[in-house]
Parts: C-alpha cells; structure tokens; sequence
C-alpha cells in the first residue's frame, strides 16, 4: 500500500499549529478524532510534513501522538469530503479544540 | 449521527467509586452520545460485583447496536459472564466483554461508539490498548 491515495481521489492537506495549553492531550484526541469519524474519506494526522501518519478515526492511535503545544500538526485526507475533512480539523485545533 | 443506535458501554468495577470515578471520565471527554451505566460493589455495599446489578447496567446502556462491557479484575469478568448468559438469547451475542484496561478501555470504546461504529470496531478499539 503506497500514500499516494487512489486514483481518481484528490489527497487534501493542511496543517496547524497546536496553540492549546495541553496539545495533543487525552480530551483533545477524543475530540479529533470524533470529529474525524464525520467524514467519509481517510483522515490522517502526522507531526511532520512527511509523516509518519495516522489514522485520525483510531482514538487509541491518536492518544499516542502525543503532539505538545508549539508543535504543529499535518493533515491529509483522501476522498469526496476531504476538502472538508481537513479544514474541519485545522479549525478544530485553531479553536485550541474549544477547551481555552 | 443517530444516537440511539450507538453501541452502549457498561463498566464493571469492584468498587462504587471506581465506577463512578469513570463513568463521569467517558461522560466528560466523550460526551452523551453513548448510553452508559457504571455498577460496582457487592449487594451488601462492600468491594465485589454482583450479577443482577451488572444485569441492571446491560439493560440501562442496552442498545440495538450492543453493549461493550469493560471490567476489572477476576471477579467483574466473570460476573459479567454469568450476567451476559442470563440475558435473553436474542440480546446475548450482542454483549461483549472487552478484554481491556477498565478507564482506558471505557474511554477509548465510548470514543469509538460516539462515531457509530459497530459492536466489533468498538470492542476492537478498547482492545488495541493492550496492543503495546
């Protein structure tokens, strides 16, 4: 299995800085991946451009990222919501997750 | 999203405390969107589990999804075994006991649940935190 996503799907990347107290904490992860689990597309989060990614609809995944405050977050998904997928999450980690 | 077909979670502990303790753990990072009960002690108040209480919890959080049980140590297993065999039939493979740490576990299975997903990927999901 390759990144490069199938074909016909236009891979849709962001990223964001994490701002909140916390970061990337127990709550948080709950959060995104919530959120990551509305979107039809494949969902994934990296703390470098270039990965490694992860899943962003595996709670357990998530909560061992670890990601501290400072640091930023990458995102890319693949799919027919991706686009909407990846602007969500950067929102959500602009909003400091709506914990601040 | 609709709520009432997500997948319930039930936590077993021998203590009250520890129940509660976590049960208002999955209520404030998860939410509501999940049906939840919390049962712990013996029918005398003391540290134990009892089979008709863990009934009671299966029938509180009970969804047409299923109910992911998580427990503590021996005793809350078992119990939660003998209490998933006197269900209904109907219901009975529809309640799985996760095999998981009892607040991670409840955290992480009610995370899963919150995003619809099927008794199976819930039960997964708790379990992949005994994965290392």
């Amino acid at each position: 299995m390759g990144d490069g996503g199938e074909i016909g799907m236009q891979e849709v990347k962001a990223h964001a800085l994490l701002t909140n107290e916390v970061g990337l904490h127990a709550r948080p992860s709950v959060k995104l991946t919530q959120l990551a689990k509305r979107f039809a597309s494949t969902v994934e989060i990296a703390i470098a451009a270039d990965g490694p990614w992860t899943d962003a609809k595996s709670p357990v995944k998530i909560m061992r990222v670890k990601a501290a405050k400072g640091e930023t977050l990458f995102m890319r998904a693949n799919g027919t919501d991706a686009e909407a997928a990846v602007s969500a999450l950067a929102d959500l980690v602009n909003r400091k997750f709506d914990e601040e | 999203m609709s709520e009432q077909k997500n997948v319930g979670i039930v936590i077993v502990s021998h203590s009250a405390k520890v129940a509660e303790g976590a049960a208002d753990m999955v209520r404030q990072m998860v939410g509501d969107s999940v049906p939840l009960a919390a049962v712990g002690g013996n029918a005398d108040g003391g540290l134990g589990t009892d089979v008709g209480a863990i009934m009671g919890a299966i029938d509180k959080a009970w969804s047409e999804s299923g109910v992911a049980i998580l427990v503590d140590l021996g005793g809350a297993e078992t119990n939660s075994e003998m209490a998933v065999e006197m269900m209904p039939e109907e219901r009975r493979e529809r309640i799985v006991i996760c095999n998981a740490p009892l607040v991670e576990g409840a955290v992480m299975a009610a995370t899963e649940a919150s995003g619809g997903s099927p008794l199976a990927a819930v039960r997964a999901t708790a379990e992949e935190l005994m994965g290392g």
